[in-house]
C-alpha cells in the first residue's frame, strides 16, 4: 500500500516535471512562444509609458480676436496666455480668418472679446467672453476652457476690490465666496494620462501574453500531434493534473520575474505611482497570474492553429481595458457586460493594482478582488484540467504509444 | 484569370473557421460592444461619498441638491475623512465631498468657513465629472449665499450678477456641445478594431499560401501575374469589409445621428478608402516580415499602437515629437483627421487632402510589392 502509493507519485512527479520542462522548451526555443513571453512584455511597457510620458496637453495653440482692443481686454487675453494650458499664437480679425487659422489646425480654440468689453465693464454691467474649441479631444477641450475660466475668474477678484470702495481683499473675498472651496485631487494631481492608462495596461499586458503564448504554444502542438491533439497520441494515463500543473509552474517561473520588471520597475522608471506594500503586492499578483494562466490554458484548448492565437486574442485587449472600469467607469456599465467581464482575471486584477498602485490601498481592502482571483483560480483549474482530460481520453483511443513529450 | 484566382480565394476562405470569426463575428461583436457599453453617451449616477460633520439643514440641502445632479449618486456617508479616503481606494466611490463642523454657523457669522472635495484621479473620467458637479455645487452654494446679501442691499438680479461675475466665458464645443465620450471612442476605436481585423486577414491569406505550400497553385490560377493573384486574393475580403463599413457608418451616422456635417456619403467614401489603405499596410507588413507569424505579430503591434498613436483620446500634439513623425504611418491617424476634419467640424474635405493623400499611397502599396509578394511566397519555406 505504502509502495503503491510512492509509485503514484513519482508517476505523478515524473510526469508533471516532463511537462515543465516541455514548456520551459518552448517557451526558449520557440521564437513565436518567444516574441510573447518576452519581447512583448519587456517593450510594450515602455513604448506605452514613452507614448504618454508628458501626461497633459499644455500650451494649447489658441486664437484670439480682440474686438476691443482696449488695456482691460489686452489684460485678459494676457492673463489667458500667461496659463500653463493655452498659448495665443495669433490674434485675427474676425472669426473668420480665425476659424481658417483652426481649418489649417494651426489653432485648437478661439477667444472672441467682444467690441464693448471695456465699456461693458465701466458701465458696471456683466459681459460675455466667447470661448471655442475644438472637440478633437476632450483635452482641447479642458485646457481652453480652464485657462479662459481662470483668467476671467482672476480678472473678476480685482475688479470686485476695486468697486467695493474701502473694501479690504478680504472683505471682498468673503462677499464673493460666503462658502469658500478647496478641490484636492488624490494619487494623480496632476490629471496625468499615463497615470491614469498605464497601471491597467500593465496588468492587461501580463495576461494577453498569457494568453497569446500559450495559445501558440497549443496550437502548434495540435499542428504537429497526430489527430491534431493537444498531447501526443497513445498515452497510458488519463489525469491531467500532472500535465495541467507542470506546465502552470513553468510559466509562473517565467511570469514572476516578468511581473515584477512590468508592475514594479516600469512604473519607477516614468516617475508613475508606486504606493504598494511590496509583500502585500505579491499576495496579490500570485492569485491573479495563476488566474490568469489557467484561464490561458483553459482557452488553448479552442485553438487549432499555431497562429490563430494571434487573431483570437489581440483585438480583446482593447474590449478588455473597457470593461475593467478604468476608462469608462464601471458604475455606468450596463450589467450585462459588467457581468461578462467577471469572467475575466483582468477585470479584478486591474482593479486591485490600480488601487494599490495608484491609491495606496492595502490589501485588506481588496479582499473582494483577492477573493475572486482565487476563486477564478479554482475554476480555471478545473476546466483547464477538463481539457486535458479530454485530449489525454482521445490520446489513448488514438492507441500506438509514443514516449511522452 | 481574375475570376479564377478570386473563386478559388472564396473556396479557401470559406472553409476556415477563423476567416468567419475575423471578418464577420468578431466584427460585429465589436459593433455591439461599444455602441451598447456607451449608450449613455456620459457615465451617470457616479458614486461620491458625503462627509457631513456639521450635519444642519443648510447642509442637508447642499447634501439633496448634490445628489440631484444627474451625473452624481451620494451612495454613501461617512463618519469623518480618514474613512471616506479608505472607501476612495478601495475604489467603491470617485470622490467625496468634506463639509467640516461649524460651516453653517461660521457662513452665517460671514466667517468664510471652507468646505472642500476630493477625487480619486485614477479614474480620469468619473474624476473630471464629479469634480465639475462638486464645483458647481459649491459655487451655486457660495452664489446663492453672496446673492442674497445683494439682494439685501437692494441689488438687482443684473446688478448682483455684473457685480459678482463682471466677465463671464460662454464656452462653445465646437461640434460636440454634449461633451459625449462615446463620439470619441466609436469614432476611433471600432474603425481601429476593424483594422486590425483587416491586418490580421490580409496578411492571414497570403501567409496560409506559403504554409500550406500551395503558392504556386495560387500563382497558376492568375495564369503567373503576380498582380492579378494578389487583387484576386484581396477582393473577396475587401468586399466584405466594405459592407462592413458600410454598416459602422450606417449605425453610427445614420441611426445613432453621430454629429457628420459632412453627410453620409462622404464618410462612407472615407471609411472605404481607409479599409482599402488597411489592406495595403497589410500586404506591406507581409512584404516587410514575410512569415505568418512575424507579419500577424507586426500587425498586432501596429494595430495596438494605432489606438495611441492616432491621437484619439490623448493629443498627438503632446507627445514626444519623434513619436508625432510616427504617427504619419498609422492609416487611423489620416483616418482620424479626416473623420474631425469633414464629420466633426464639418469643414471641406480638401482641407483634409494630405490625410486623404496618405490613405490613398497605404492603398496603392500593393501595386508597388506584388512582385515581392510573389517573390516571397513562392521561394521561402514556412517557417513555425
Amino acid at each position: 500500500m505504502h509502495n503503491r502509493l510512492k509509485n503514484i507519485f513519482a508517476d505523478f512527479s515524473r510526469c508533471a516535471l516532463g511537462n515543465f520542462l516541455a514548456e520551459g522548451r518552448t517557451a526558449l526555443r520557440d521564437q513565436g512562444v518567444m516574441i510573447f513571453f518576452f519581447i512583448v512584455p519587456l517593450a510594450y511597457p515602455l513604448l506605452y509609458c514613452f507614448i504618454y510620458t508628458n501626461e497633459a496637453v499644455r500650451e494649447v495653440p489658441v486664437v484670439a480676436i480682440d474686438n476691443d482692443r482696449s488695456a482691460q481686454s489686452r489684460e485678459l487675453l494676457r492673463n489667458i496666455d500667461a496659463t500653463p494650458d493655452a498659448h495665443i499664437v495669433a490674434y485675427a480679425a474676425d472669426m473668420e480668418e480665425a476659424k481658417a487659422a483652426m481649418q489649417r489646425r494651426e489653432a485648437y480654440g478661439i477667444i472672441n472679446v467682444p467690441r464693448t468689453f471695456a465699456a461693458d465693464l465701466a458701465a458696471g454691467k456683466q459681459t460675455t467672453v466667447s470661448v471655442f474649441s475644438d472637440m478633437s479631444s476632450m483635452l482641447y477641450y479642458k485646457a481652453v476652457y480652464t485657462s479662459a475660466l481662470n483668467a476671467s475668474l482672476k480678472m473678476n477678484a480685482e475688479l470686485k476690490v476695486e468697486r467695493t470702495p474701502g473694501a479690504t481683499q478680504e472683505q471682498a473675498r468673503v462677499m464673493d465666496h460666503p462658502i469658500a472651496y478647496k478641490d484636492i485631487s488624490l494619487f494623480n494631481p496632476q490629471n496625468g494620462f499615463a497615470s491614469f492608462l498605464i497601471p491597467a495596461v500593465l496588468i492587461l499586458v501580463l495576461q494577453q501574453t498569457l494568453l497569446l503564448g500559450i495559445g501558440m504554444a497549443a496550437g502548434t502542438r495540435r499542428e504537429r500531434n497526430p489527430g491534431h491533439l493537444l498531447v501526443p497520441a497513445g498515452l497510458q494515463t488519463t489525469n491531467p493534473i500532472p500535465f495541467v500543473l507542470g506546465k502552470a509552474a513553468m510559466y509562473l517561473l517565467i511570469y514572476l520575474p516578468l511581473a515584477i520588471y512590468v508592475l514594479v520597475i516600469v512604473p519607477r522608471l516614468f516617475s508613475l505611482n508606486h504606493l504598494f506594500v511590496p509583500h502585500e503586492l505579491a499576495l496579490f499578483i500570485v492569485p491573479f497570474l495563476l488566474a490568469a494562466i489557467f484561464f490561458a490554458i483553459t482557452l488553448s484548448g479552442l485553438i487549432r492553429h499555431r497562429e490563430t492565437s494571434i487573431m483570437l486574442i489581440v483585438f480583446t485587449s482593447v474590449l478588455l481595458l473597457f470593461i475593467s472600469g478604468v476608462s469608462w467607469p464601471q458604475s455606468a456599465l450596463p450589467a450585462f457586460w459588467r457581468t461578462l467581464a467577471c469572467i475575466f482575471p483582468s477585470t479584478y486584477g486591474i482593479h486591485g493594482f490600480v488601487a494599490m498602485n495608484n491609491a495606496g490601498a492595502r490589501l485588506s481592502d481588496l479582499t473582494a478582488e483577492t477573493a475572486m482571483l482565487w476563486l477564478q483560480t479554482a475554476i480555471y483549474f478545473c476546466t483547464a484540467c477538463a481539457v486535458y482530460w479530454q485530449a489525454l481520453r482521445s490520446s489513448k483511443d488514438i492507441g500506438t504509444a509514443q514516449p511522452g513529450e | 484569370m481574375l475570376r479564377n484566382v478570386i473563386i478559388r480565394e472564396i473556396k479557401r476562405l470559406w472553409r476556415q473557421p477563423i476567416f468567419w470569426f475575423a471578418a464577420i463575428g468578431a466584427p460585429l461583436f465589436c459593433y455591439v460592444f461599444f455602441l451598447t457599453l456607451m449608450a449613455n453617451g456620459l457615465p451617470t449616477d457616479l458614486p461620491l461619498g458625503l462627509v457631513d460633520e456639521d450635519a444642519t439643514a443648510t447642509t442637508r440641502s447642499l447634501d439633496r441638491n448634490l445628489d440631484a445632479f444627474q451625473q452624481t449618486d451620494i451612495t454613501a456617508h461617512y463618519p469623518n475623512v480618514t474613512e471616506a479616503r479608505q472607501a476612495m481606494q478601495r475604489g467603491e466611490i470617485y470622490g467625496f465631498y468634506y463639509i467640516p463642523r461649524g460651516t453653517t454657523h461660521k457662513a452665517q457669522r460671514q466667517e468664510a468657513p471652507t468646505v472642500s472635495f476630493y477625487t480619486n484621479n485614477s479614474f480620469l473620467v468619473p474624476a473630471s465629472l464629479l469634480y465639475r458637479d462638486m464645483r458647481t455645487m459649491s459655487e451655486l452654494a457660495s452664489g446663492a449665499a453672496a446673492r442674497s446679501v445683494l439682494y439685501a442691499k437692494g441689488a438687482t438680479e443684473g446688478q448682483a450678477m455684473a457685480f459678482l461675475q463682471p466677465v463671464l466665458i460662454d464656452m462653445h464645443a465646437l461640434g460636440n456641445p454634449w461633451l459625449n465620450y462615446n463620439l470619441y471612442l466609436s469614432n476611433g476605436i471600432l474603425p481601429g478594431l476593424l483594422m486590425i481585423f483587416i491586418f490580421m486577414l490580409t496578411i492571414y491569406a497570403i501567409g496560409t499560401e506559403t504554409k500550406e505550400d500551395t503558392a504556386r497553385a495560387w500563382y497558376n490560377a492568375a495564369g503567373g501575374k503576380p498582380f492579378i493573384a494578389l487583387l484576386g486574393k484581396l477582393l473577396p475580403q475587401t468586399v466584405i469589409f466594405l459592407i462592413l463599413g458600410a454598416i459602422y457608418v450606417l449605425i453610427v451616422y445614420g441611426y445613432l445621428r453621430f454629429p457628420c456635417l459632412c453627410g453620409i456619403p462622404t464618410m462612407l467614401g472615407a471609411v472605404w478608402l481607409f479599409i482599402f489603405a488597411a489592406q495595403g499596410l497589410g500586404v506591406a507588413m507581409y512584404a516587410a516580415a514575410p512569415t505568418l507569424r512575424l507579419a500577424l505579430s507586426f500587425a498586432s503591434l501596429w494595430g495596438v499602437i494605432s489606438f495611441s498613436i492616432a491621437g484619439i483620446s490623448f493629443p498627438v500634439m503632446a507627445m514626444h515629437p519623434v513619436l508625432q513623425g510616427l504617427s504619419l504611418l498609422f492609416p487611423l491617424r489620416h483616418y482620424f483627421l479626416i473623420y474631425v476634419n469633414s464629420a466633426l467640424n464639418g469643414w471641406p474635405l480638401l482641407a483634409a487632402w494630405p490625410f486623404l493623400i496618405a490613405l490613398l499611397a497605404f492603398a496603392l502599396l500593393p501595386v508597388l510589392l506584388s512582385r515581392r509578394i510573389y517573390r516571397v511566397t513562392t521561394t521561402m519555406e514556412y517557417v513555425p
